[in-house]
C-alpha cells in the first residue's frame, strides 16, 4: 500500500476533471470562448481514457474477485477506509457512457452565455463525482463521490434552470439526500460491523456476517440487515427513480438546462442501478429473498422490487402521454424505461440469492425461494432433499440463465438508455431554446420548417421506443425474455406500458412535427430565429445516433464486456 | 474467413442489404436530388430482385427433395448471454425461394409504379427512402433465420408503414392513420415479443431449424406446461405468435388500422396490402406452422388450440370483411376489406393444417392484390385529374371539405366508385387490368391464380368436414366469402368502369392513356368531348409517368394469371411442382388431399355466380347518376349506415379503450397518484418540518428570546454590582479567572462523557 496518492489510470482519469474544473475556473471574465474550449478539450481527454478502459476490459476482461486497473493507497486508516479503485465490466461500461456524454453535454451547453466559466467548471466538477462512483472500490470513497455529483447537478438546476428552478432545484437535493441520509447510515453500520470499508471485503463478510443469528448493538441481526438494506435500497431507488420514489425527476429534467437535463438522464440515473449491482443486491443476498410474513401474507423483497419495476413502467408510460410539456413528456419517459432495469434488477437479485444460498448451504432459503410447504420444521437433511426435488439444480441452472440473460438486458438498458434520453434531452432542448416553449400543444406542422430536426427527433424517438434495428429494441427484449419465468403476470402487465410508450412517443413526434403547417411558427423562423437544429448541435447528436444505430445492429460490442461482469455476479 | 458473397449461402446478406443500403444513401446524401434519391432507390431494390432471381434459380437448381434438409444460410454471434451465444443469420429454404420470387419483384414493380405516381411529391426523396427501407425490412424478415431477426424486419416494417401512411402529414387523417396502424400493430407486437421471449427461455434457441425441425425440442415444448394460463407451452407461444399475426395482418379484432391505411399514397397501399406487412403477418404463422401444430395430429382431424384460434380468427375474418366490403364506396376501402378477407382465408386455412394451400394463396395474392391496388391509384389519378380537367371547362368545382381527421364513413370525392363510372374509356389499360386482378380475386375458374389458391384452401376444408366440426366451420364461412367476393369485385368493377360517366370528373378522367391511338378512335365514337381532351397537348413527362404506371400493371397481370398454373393438383395434370417443391420445407412432406371434383364446382359456381349476379345488377344496367345503389337499396339505411361505420368497432375502441386510458392517465397517474398522493405526502412531510422550524421559532422568540432578554437586564443589575469587584487587585482577578476556567472545564467533560 502506497502512503501517497498514486497517480494511477483511473485515478488521474476520476481526478482530471476536478483538475480541469478549477482552470476552466479561474479563467477571467471575458474570455469565455478560452473556458468552453478548454472544458471540451478536458472532456474529450477524458473520454479517450474511458474509451481505453472499455476496451482494456474487453481485451482482458478481470477474472472472479479481481479488478481492472486496481489500485489502492491509504486514505482514512483511522476508519479503515482507503483509496481503491478498480474496475470490471459493469463499471467500464459505465464510465464509457460518462465518457461519451460529457464532451457532448459540454458543447451543448456552449449555448451559455451567462457565467460560463462557472457552468463549465461546474460539468467538469460533475464528471469527476459520476467516474468517482463508478470506480470506488470503497465505500467512503463511494460515498463521498455520491454526494459529490448532488452539489453541481443542484447549482446547473438553481442557477441556469427554467421559471420554476428553485422548486426543482430544491426538490432535486432534499429528496436525494433524504436517500443519502439512509445511504449513510447503513453504509456506517455495515463499515463500522466488518471493520472496513473496502467494498470486496465488504461484500466478502457482511452478507455471511453472523450468518446463523446473532445480535449487532443489542438488536436482532437480522432487523439490523433488514434497515441497512432498506437504506441502500431506497438511496438507489430514488436516484433510478423507481416508482413511487419518482417525482423529483419531472420537476428536475423539466427546469434543468438541456446539457444538465442530458447528464442527468444519462448518467446520474444510472448510479442507482449501478449501486444495487454494486451493492444493494450483493450484500443482502438472503435479506432479499427471505420469506417475511405480513399479516399472514407472505412476501420476499425482490417480489416487491418487482411489482414497482412493472409499476414504473406501466404508470411511467401513462405519465408521459399525459404531459403536454415536452421535456416533462420525455423525463417521464425515463420512469418508463429504467422500469426495465429495475425489472432486470428484481430477477438478478432473486437468482443472485439463491446462488448465494447454495454455495453457503442455506437451503432453508432455497426451500423458501422453490415454495416448499413446510420449510421451517424441516431438519437439514430434510431441506436438502426437498430442494432437489423440488428445485433440482438443473433448473436452478436455467433459472440462473434467465436471470443473465435479464441482467445483460437491464445493464444493455442502462446504457441504451443513457444513449436516447440524452438524445432526446437534447432534441426537446434544441427546439426549446428556440422557441422559447416546451408546450406541445402549441406547435405542429413544424416539419417542412426543421427537416433536419425532423428526421433526427424520428430517429432518436424511435430508437427510445425500442424499435428493433436501434439499441433501445434489445435491452428490452433480454429483460421481458429473462424476466418472464419468474415474474410472469408482471411482464404481461408490463407490457402495455411498452404499448403506451408507443402512444406517448408518437405524440411527441406529432405534436412537434406533423399536421398542417403553422404559420405562426413559420412566421418566427422566418423572421425571428430559424427552429432548425444547429450544426452544433448536430455534431453533439451524430454520435449519439450512430451508436444508436449500431448497437441496434450488433449489440456484441458492448454486451460482450456486459456479459463478463454478469457472469462475475451469476456465474457459478 | 474466405466467403464467396454469391454463394446461396451469403447471398440473403447481399438481397437484404441493398435496398437498406439505399435508405441509409437517400437520407445521409442524396435527399436533395429527387432524380437521383429515386435512382438509388431503384438500383437497391433492383439489384435485390436481380440476386434473388439468381438465388431462386440456384434454389431449384438444387433437387427439390433435399433443399428442405440442407438448407442455405450463414451466421454470425449477435449476443453474448452468459453461457449461451444467440446467433443471427440467414436462410434458405423452399419457402424463402418462393417467397423471395414475389417480395422483391412485387416491390420493384411497386417502386416504378411510384417513379409516376409520386410525381412532382415536394417529398419524392424521402418517400423513396421509406419505400426502400420498407422493402429491406420485409427482404430481412423473409431471409431471417431466426424469429428474432424476423422481428427486427417485422417492426422495422410497422415503423415504414407509420410513416407512408402518414406521409402527407399535414392532413390530419393521414397522421391520425399512421398512428393508428402502428399503434394497433403494436398491441399484438408486445404480446408477441413476449411470445418470442419466452420461447427464447424456453428453448435456448430462436433459429427456425433448431425449433422447427427438431422432434425433440417440439416435443419438449409440447410436453411442459407453460407458466400461464395452463396450457403447454408450445401453445402459449403459439397463441402469442398468431396474436402478432393477428395485428400485423389485420385479422378481427386488431383488423380496423387496415381500412385507414389507405390515407397513404397508393404505391404505399400496394406495399402494404401485397408485397409487405400484412403479407408478412401470414408468412410468420407459415414459417412457425411446426410450432403452431406441434401436438395435433390435423391429417387426423385433431386439432390443437393455436390451430382451433387461427381457423376461427381467420375464417371469422373473411366473412365479416366481405360483409363489409360490399357496404364500402371507397374503391380503395373495398379493396382494403377485400385483403383482410383474404388474409383471413390464408390465416383459416393454416388453421385446418392446409399449410401449401395458404403459401400458395399468400403469393398469389400479393400479386394480384398490387395489381388491383396500383391500378386503383391510377384510377384515382384519373379522377382527380378528371375533376381538374372539369373544373377548368366551367364543370364547377364541387368543394369538398378536408375531413377534421378520420371519419369513419368519410369517402374521398376521387376515390368513390359512385361517382365513376364509364372509365373504360378513358383508362382501357387500368380497366383491362384491373379486370384482371378483379378476377383473381374473385377466383374466376380455372385460368386466374386466385381460383388454384382459393380452391385448394376449400378443397382441404371439404376434405375434413364430414369427419370434424371445425372444418365444416371454415368451410361455410369461407364459401359464403368466395360468393361475396366475387359479387363485391364485380360491383366495384363495374360502378367504376361501365356505363356513363355519373359525374364530370368521371366525364374528363383520365391521363396518359387518350394519347394511345385506339383509345382515340374508341372515344370519337362515344362522347365528343372526349375527343376534344386529346387535343391538349401531352409532354413526354407525362407520357413517361403513364407508361411507368401502367407498365407495372401489364407485369402483374400477367402474374396474376399465370402464378397460380404451378400449383395445380397434381390429379389434374400429373405433376404439382409447388406441392413438391414447397412441401420440402417441412421436416415431414405434406401429403396432398386426392383430388375432388366437388369442392371444385361448387367454388367455381360460387365465384361465376358472385360474378354473374354482380353484372345482373350493376353491369346489365349501369347505374345511373343520383341512382341509390342497389346493394345499399337491398340493404336498407340501418344496415348500410352499419357498413359504412364498420359494425362500429372503430368507434367502440375509440370509446370504451382509447379515452378512458387517456383519462386516466391524465386524471389518476398525473394528478391523483403523482400530484396528489406522493407529491401530497412529501409536502406534508416538508410542512411538517416547516411548522417544526416555525415552531422552533416561536419557541426561541417567546422562550429563549423572553429567557435571554430577562437575562439581559438581569445582567445589566448584576453588571451595576459586578462594577463593584473592579478593585484593581491583579490577584482578585486572576483568582476570578481560575474559577471560570475551572467551571468551563467541568462543563467540558460533563458534556464530553
Amino acid at each position: 500500500m502506497n502512503d501517497v496518492l498514486p497517480l494511477d489510470f483511473l485515478t488521474t482519469m476520476t481526478l482530471l476533471p476536478i483538475v480541469g474544473a478549477a482552470v476552466v475556473f479561474i479563467i477571467p471574465r471575458g474570455r469565455e470562448r478560452l473556458a468552453r474550449w478548454t472544458a471540451l478539450i478536458i472532456s474529450l481527454v477524458v473520454m479517450v481514457m474511458a474509451i481505453g478502459v472499455f476496451y482494456d476490459v474487453q481485451a482482458n476482461p478481470p477474472g472472479a474477485g479481481e479488478w481492472a486497473f486496481e489500485a489502492q493507497a491509504e486514505w482514512f486508516p483511522q476508519i479503515n477506509a482507503s483509496w481503491h479503485v478498480g474496475v470490471d465490466g459493469l463499471s467500464a461500461t459505465m464510465i464509457l457512457l460518462t465518457g461519451l456524454l460529457v464532451p457532448l453535454a459540454i458543447l451543448i451547453s456552449f449555448e451559455i452565455k451567462d457565467r460560463v466559466q462557472t457552468h463549465m467548471a461546474l460539468f467538469l466538477f460533475l464528471e469527476t463525482g459520476l467516474l468517482g462512483v463508478f470506480v470506488a472500490l470503497d465505500m467512503m470513497i463511494f460515498f463521498v463521490f455520491w454526494e459529490i455529483g448532488l452539489v453541481p447537478m443542484y447549482f446547473l438546476i438553481y442557477l441556469w434552470g427554467g421559471e420554476n428552478r428553485r422548486y426543482a432545484a430544491n426538490k432535486f437535493f432534499l429528496y436525494t439526500m433524504a436517500g443519502s441520509l439512509g445511504l449513510l447510515l447503513a453504509t456506517q453500520l455495515v463499515g463500522l460491523t466488518v471493520e472496513s470499508f473496502d467494498i470486496p471485503v465488504m461484500l466478502d463478510m457482511w452478507p455471511r456476517y453472523l450468518m446463523r443469528g446473532g445480535e449487532i448493538l443489542g438488536v436482532d441481526v437480522s432487523i439490523v440487515k433488514y434497515y441497512a438494506l432498506l437504506g441502500f435500497t431506497i438511496a438507489f431507488l430514488i436516484k433510478i427513480p423507481a416508482w413511487p420514489f419518482h417525482t423529483w425527476l419531472p420537476d428536475a429534467h423539466t427546469e434543468a438546462p438541456t446539457a444538465g437535463s442530458m447528464l442527468l438522464a444519462g448518467v446520474l440515473l444510472k448510479l442507482g442501478a449501478y449501486g444495487f449491482l454494486r451493492l444493494a443486491i450483493p450484500l443482502f443476498p438472503k435479506e432479499w429473498i427471505i420469506e417475511r410474513q405480513l399479516f399472514s401474507l407472505s412476501y420476499n423483497l425482490v417480489d416487491i422490487l418487482g411489482f414497482l419495476a412493472m409499476a414504473g413502467i406501466v404508470l411511467g408510460a401513462l405519465g408521459a402521454w399525459g404531459q403536454n410539456d415536452f421535456k416533462r413528456l420525455v423525463a417521464y419517459s425515463s420512469v418508463n424505461h429504467m422500469g426495465f432495469v429495475v425489472l432486470g434488477l428484481a430477477v438478478a437479485a432473486l437468482m443472485y440469492g439463491t446462488v448465494w444460498a447454495e454455495a453457503n448451504n442455506q437451503y432453508g432459503l432455497l426451500a423458501g425461494v422453490a415454495g416448499v410447504d413446510g420449510y421451517q420444521d424441516m431438519t437439514s437433511t430434510q431441506l436438502t432433499d426437498a430442494v432437489e426435488l423440488v428445485y433440482p439444480a438443473e433448473l436452478r441452472e436455467s433459472d440462473r440463465q434467465d436471470a443473465r440473460v435479464a441482467l445483460n438486458g437491464a445493464v444493455l438498458q442502462m446504457f441504451n438508455h443513457g444513449l436516447s434520453s440524452a438524445g432526446m434531452f437534447l432534441l426537446a432542448g434544441a427546439i426549446y431554446h428556440k422557441a422559447h416553449t416546451r408546450d406541445l400543444r402549441r406547435f405542429g406542422g413544424l416539419w417542412p420548417l426543421v427537416p433536419v430536426y425532423g428526421a433526427a427527433l424520428i430517429f432518436v424517438s424511435m430508437a427510445s421506443l425500442g424499435l428493433p434495428g436501434l439499441n433501445g429494441f434489445v435491452g428490452e427484449f433480454l429483460v421481458v425474455s429473462g424476466s418472464f419465468k419468474a415474474y410472469p403476470v408482471y411482464v404481461l402487465l408490463s407490457m402495455a406500458g411498452l404499448l403506451v410508450t408507443g402512444i406517448y412517443i408518437l405524440k411527441g413526434i406529432q405534436k412537434l412535427l406533423h399536421g398542417p403547417l403553422n404559420e405562426e411558427w413559420a412566421e418566427y423562423h422566418r423572421t425571428q430565429h430559424s427552429l432548425e437544429i444547429e450544426r452544433r448541435e448536430v455534431i453533439a447528436l451524430a454520435p449519439l445516433m450512430a451508436l444508436m444505430l449500431i448497437t441496434g445492429l450488433y449489440p456484441n460490442w458492448v454486451l460482450g464486456v456486459i456479459n463478463d461482469s454478469v457472469m462475475r455476479f451469476l456465474g457459478g | 474467413m474466405d466467403v464467396n458473397w454469391f454463394s446461396a449461402d451469403y447471398l440473403p446478406w447481399l438481397i437484404m442489404l441493398f435496398p437498406l443500403l439505399g435508405f441509409l444513401v437517400i437520407v445521409l446524401g442524396t435527399n436533395r436530388s429527387v432524380i437521383v434519391s429515386q435512382a438509388v432507390a431503384l438500383a437497391g431494390i433492383g439489384i435485390a430482385w436481380l440476386l434473388s432471381m439468381l438465388l431462386f434459380v440456384k434454389t431449384v437448381w438444387v433437387t427439390d427433395k433435399t433443399l428442405g434438409h440442407d438448407v442455405f444460410g450463414s451466421q454470425l454471434d449477435w449476443l453474448k448471454l452468459g453461457t449461451q451465444t444467440f446467433r443471427v443469420g440467414v436462410l434458405v429454404d423452399p419457402l424463402t425461394a418462393y417467397m423471395l420470387l414475389m417480395v422483391p419483384l412485387v416491390c420493384l414493380l411497386i417502386f416504378v409504379y411510384s417513379l409516376g405516381y409520386m410525381r412532382g411529391d415536394r417529398y419524392n426523396a424521402r418517400f423513396f427512402a421509406y419505400l426502400s427501407l420498407f422493402s429491406g425490412a420485409m427482404l430481412t424478415l423473409v431471409v431471417a433465420d431466426n424469429l428474432l431477426l424476423l422481428f427486427i424486419g417485422w417492426e422495422v416494417m410497422g415503423f415504414c408503414s407509420y410513416s407512408l401512411i402518414g406521409f402527407w402529414f399535414h392532413k390530419k387523417s393521414a397522421m391520425e392513420a399512421g398512428v393508428k396502424a402502428f399503434m394497433t400493430t403494436r398491441v399484438a407486437d408486445v404480446l408477441m415479443l413476449v411470445g418470442i421471449g419466452y420461447l427464447f427461455v424456453e428453448a435456448r434457441t430462436l433459429n427456425f431449424r433448431d425449433i422447427l425441425y427438431s422432434e425433440e425440442m417440439l416435443k419438449m415444448l409440447v410436453e411442459k406446461d407453460a407458466i400461464l394460463f395452463g396450457g403447454s407451452v408450445a401453445a402459449l407461444v403459439s397463441v402469442l405468435l398468431i396474436i402478432g399475426t393477428i395485428g400485423k395482418s389485420a385479422q378481427f379484432p386488431l383488423h380496423t388500422w387496415l381500412p385507414d391505411a389507405m390515407e397513404g399514397p397508393t404505391p404505399v397501399s400496394a406495399m402494404i396490402h401485397a408485397a409487405a406487412m400484412v403479407s408478412a403477418g401470414v408468412y410468420m404463422i407459415v414459417r412457425m406452422f411446426p410450432l403452431l401444430s406441434a401436438g395435433a395430429d390435423f391429417h387426423h382431424f385433431d386439432y390443437n388450440t393455436p390451430m382451433l384460434l387461427m381457423g376461427i380468427i381467420g375464417s371469422v375474418t373473411a366473412l365479416g370483411a366481405a360483409v363489409l366490403a360490399l357496404g364500402q364506396s371507397d374503391i380503395k376501402r373495398i379493396l382494403a376489406y377485400s385483403t383482410i378477407s383474404q388474409l383471413g382465408y390464408m390465416v383459416a386455412a393454416l388453421g385446418i393444417g392446409a399449410w401449401v394451400a395458404a403459401a400458395f394463396h399468400l403469393i398469389n395474392h400479393a400479386f394480384f392484390k398490387a395489381l388491383l391496388f396500383m391500378a386503383s391509384g391510377s384510377v384515382i389519378h384519373a379522377m382527380e385529374h378528371g375533376e381538374h380537367n372539369a373544373h377548368e371547362r366551367g364543370h364547377g368545382h364541387d368543394h369538398h371539405e378536408e375531413p377534421d381527421g378520420l371519419i369513419m364513413d368519410y369517402c374521398a370525392p376521387p376515390n368513390d366508385v359512385q361517382r365513376m363510372g364509364g372509365l373504360i374509356h378513358r383508362i382501357p389499360v387500368t380497366a383491362i387490368t384491373m379486370a384482371v386482378g378483379g378476377l383473381s380475386l374473385a377466383g374466376f375458374p380455372l385460368i386466374t391464380a386466385g381460383f388454384w389458391s382459393k380452391d385448394e384452401i376449400i378443397a382441404e376444408a371439404w376434405h375434413g368436414m364430414s369427419e370434424h366440426p371445425f372444418p365444416l366451420f371454415v368451410l361455410l364461412l369461407l364459401l359464403v366469402t368466395a360468393g361475396l367476393t366475387a359479387f363485391y369485385t364485380a360491383r366495384m368493377w363495374f360502378l367504376a368502369f361501365w356505363g356513363k360517366p355519373r359525374t364530370p370528373a368521371a366525364q374528363y378522367a383520365g391521363f396518359g392513356s387518350l394519347r394511345k391511338g385506339w383509345v382515340v378512335w374508341w372515344n370519337q365514337r362515344r362522347w365528343s368531348d372526349g375527343y376534344k381532351l386529346v387535343q391538349e397537348p401531352i409532354t413526354r413527362r407525362d407520357k413517361l409517368s403513364a407508361n411507368q404506371m401502367e407498365a407495372p400493371l401489364a407485369v402483374l397481370a400477367f402474374f396474376a394469371i399465370t402464378a397460380g398454373f404451378i400449383g395445380i393438383h397434381a390429379d389434374l395434370i400429373g405433376k404439382n411442382p409447388l406441392h413438391d417443391f414447397l412441401g420440402g420445407t417441412l421436416l415431414e412432406h405434406p401429403e396432398a388431399i386426392p383430388f375432388n371434383f366437388a369442392p371444385m364446382l361448387v367454388s367455381m359456381i360460387l365465384a361465376v355466380g358472385g360474378l354473374t349476379l354482380g353484372w345482373w345488377v350493376y353491369g346489365r344496367r349501369p347505374l345511373a347518376a343520383g341512382q341509390t345503389d342497389p346493394t345499399e337499396a337491398a340493404l336498407g339505411p340501418g344496415i348500410w349506415a352499419m357498413l359504412q361505420n364498420r359494425f362500429y368497432i372503430d368507434i367502440l375502441y375509440r370509446r370504451y379503450l382509447l379515452r378512458p386510458a387517456e383519462w386516466f392517465a391524465e386524471n389518476i397517474v398525473i394528478q391523483a397518484i403523482d400530484k396528489e398522493t406522493i407529491d401530497g405526502v412529501l409536502e406534508t412531510i416538508a410542512e411538517t418540518f416547516t411548522w417544526l422550524g416555525e415552531a422552533f421559532k416561536r419557541f426561541n422568540t417567546v422562550v429563549i428570546d423572553g429567557t435571554i432578554d430577562g437575562l439581559c437586564a438581569a445582567l445589566y443589575r448584576f453588571a451595576g454590582w459586578f462594577r463593584q469587584t473592579q478593585t484593581g487587585r491583579v490577584q482578585q482577578y486572576l483568582l476570578l479567572a481560575t474559577l471560570g476556567l475551572l467551571a468551563i472545564g467541568t462543563l467540558f467533560l460533563i458534556q464530553v462523557r
